[in-house]
């Protein structure tokens, strides 16, 4: 089966490297009232330049090879729309350093793929998020942030960590549900998926809860074969295994995938739209005031924070020419969301969080062509459910330490807090 | 305003039916963009264009 830190670039961190497009500084919040986070340097204010001076530029990667790397939205627009630029980690020349566990396997998920495997492997699980099923699921993911949030109620001393009290749990049981993982092993899943992404556990200890989870998921496919429920993984065995279209293998690494991919990006995004929200009470309100404001407003966030600092990547198959520059066959690209995401040439004032932005909608913070996010519509509502239910429940909710105290994750693919202790 | 779709490329992310729910939707079987109506109204036409816009796959032609 597939390795588990092999499908997107969550699971490990990047090494560390003078990579414009690596770990931020600090604090996601800018334009910045907070001068001493901003000392260590401000990755938009690089992006703002490259933009405007070379929007197509080499950066080195920390192995040593270089890619290009793509900062207006347009270009990225242009680069993640087009297929002659692939996805397949194992062809040579694709920019894989710095952005995951390493090599690829033989069953990795469909998101390293190119057309037409691509396209038939994202297909058997298409129907599974498109909007309508998932806005049937609303009233259970509600369900699931109404018992964090009791429990964070019942809690001493009106304090958490939002990040493991909501922010990492409702992925996680959002898809164990979808998935079909039995209700009784929540806690395993739960346990296993929280250490993988803990920054506190040893190497070996994470290494040890990626097999764990391999072999768990391993099983559940095969508990699965002998009982297929009403679940993702029941309807592909049912549909696709035992028709022959794939295999155990492929089953399990769409489980795999499924999991990767929506856990440790969702709980991020909770996290610092939560806290952003926490500081800034005008919005806040506004939101609690008129709730139809919240899809424009987890759009915005979307776009503010781009939580994928240093992909999506690709690949040129072909020599193709992107803005001008000749981009030769073999030759890697890294498209910067979080510049696309503030170019203001398509986003006005775009430094600025401004929850009735109209064309909010219009950010690459889920990539953009064949590959973009899967499950979009599925972190949408999560996000729309929690930040509202929060912004109820705990109108008072404000950081429980000084921002600097925070731990941002600046080690990290994927932007977050590691930690966002809290009180109300 | 006229609607054409090269739905074989559809990735079936469901952005257009999030800005234009009228308009477009999602086949049960696989999610791929089907249309409600070809030749909106004009109420739905700012809509219609916006869906066109973020299709991340270049699915939605509109014809003016
Ligand atoms: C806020 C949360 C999320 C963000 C920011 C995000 C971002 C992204 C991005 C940028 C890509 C494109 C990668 C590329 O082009 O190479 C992607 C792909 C993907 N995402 Fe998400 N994602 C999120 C939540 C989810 C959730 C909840 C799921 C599902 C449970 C999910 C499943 C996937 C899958 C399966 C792919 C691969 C699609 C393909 O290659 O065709 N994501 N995501
Ligand atoms: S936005 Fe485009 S790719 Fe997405 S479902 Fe609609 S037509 Fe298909």
């Amino acid at each position: 089966m597939t390795d588990i830190t092999d499908t997107i670039d969550t699971a490990r961190p990047p090494a560390p490297a003078p990579l414009p497009v690596q770990p931020p500084s600090g604090c996601p919040f800018d334009p910045p009232p907070l001068s001493n986070l901003l000392e260590r340097g401000d990755p938009h204010d690089e992006f703002g330049a490259l933009r405007a001076e070379e929007p197509i530029s080499k950066i080195s990667l920390p192995d040593g090879s270089w890619a290009w790397l793509a900062t207006r939205y347009a270009d990225i627009r242009a680069i993640l729309g087009d297929t002659r630029f692939s996805s397949d980690t194992t062809l040579h020349g694709y920019p894989l350093s710095g952005m995951t566990g390493g090599a690829s396997t033989e069953n990795r998920g469909f998101i390293r793929r190119d057309p037409p495997e691509h396209t038939r492997l994202r297909r058997m699980v298409t129907r599974e998020f498109m909007v309508k099923r998932v806005e049937a699921l609303r009233p259970e993911i509600q369900r699931i942030t109404d018992e964090l949030c009791d429990a964070m109620e019942r809690a001493e001393g009106r304090t958490a960590d939002l990040v493991e009290a909501l922010a990492l749990p409702v992925p996680s049981l959002v898809i164990s549900l979808l998935l079909g993982v039995p209700y009784d092993d929540h806690e395993i899943f739960q346990r296993l998926t929280g250490t993988l992404l803990s920054r506190t556990v040893t190497d070996a200890e994470r290494e040890a809860a990626r097999i764990e989870l391999r072999d768990y998921l391993d099983q559940l496919v095969t508990a699965k074969e002998a009982d297929p429920g009403d679940d993702i993984l029941g309807r592909l065995i049912i549909e696709q295994r035992q028709t022959g279209e794939i295999t155990h293998d492929e089953v399990a690494a769409f489980a795999a995938l499924l999991l990767i991919a929506g856990h440790e990006t969702t709980a991020n995004m909770i996290g610092l739209s939560a806290l952003t929200l926490m500081r800034d009470r005008a919005t806040a309100e506004q939101l609690r005031r008129d709730p139809a404001l919240i899809r424009g407003a987890v759009e915005e966030l979307l776009r503010f924070h781009s939580i994928i600092r240093n992909g999506p990547r690709r690949v040129a198959t072909v020599d193709v020419e992107i803005d001008g520059h000749l981009i030769r066959a073999g030759e890697g690209v890294v498209a910067a969301v979080p510049s696309g995401n503030r170019d203001e040439s398509v986003f006005a004032d775009a430094d600025r969080l401004d929850i009735r932005r109209p064309n909010a909608q219009h950010h690459v913070a889920f990539g953009y062509g064949i590959h973009q996010c899967l499950g979009q519509a599925l972190a949408r509502v999560e996000l729309q459910v929690v930040i509202a239910t929060l912004l109820r429940r705990f109108p008072a909710m404000r950081p429980a330490v000084p921002v600097e105290e925070i731990p941002f994750r600046t080690d990290m693919a994927i932007h977050g807090c590691h930690a966002l202790p809290v009180t109300w | 305003m006229k609607i054409t779709l090269d739905a074989d490329k559809c990735c079936a992310a469901g952005q257009c039916v999030l800005v234009a729910p009228e308009v477009f939707d999602q086949r049960d079987e696989d999610g791929v963009v089907v249309l409600l109506d070809a030749e909106p109204a004009a109420d739905q036409h700012a809509a219609v264009r916006e869906a066109a816009a973020i299709c991340p796959a270049a699915v939605i032609e509109v014809h003016e």
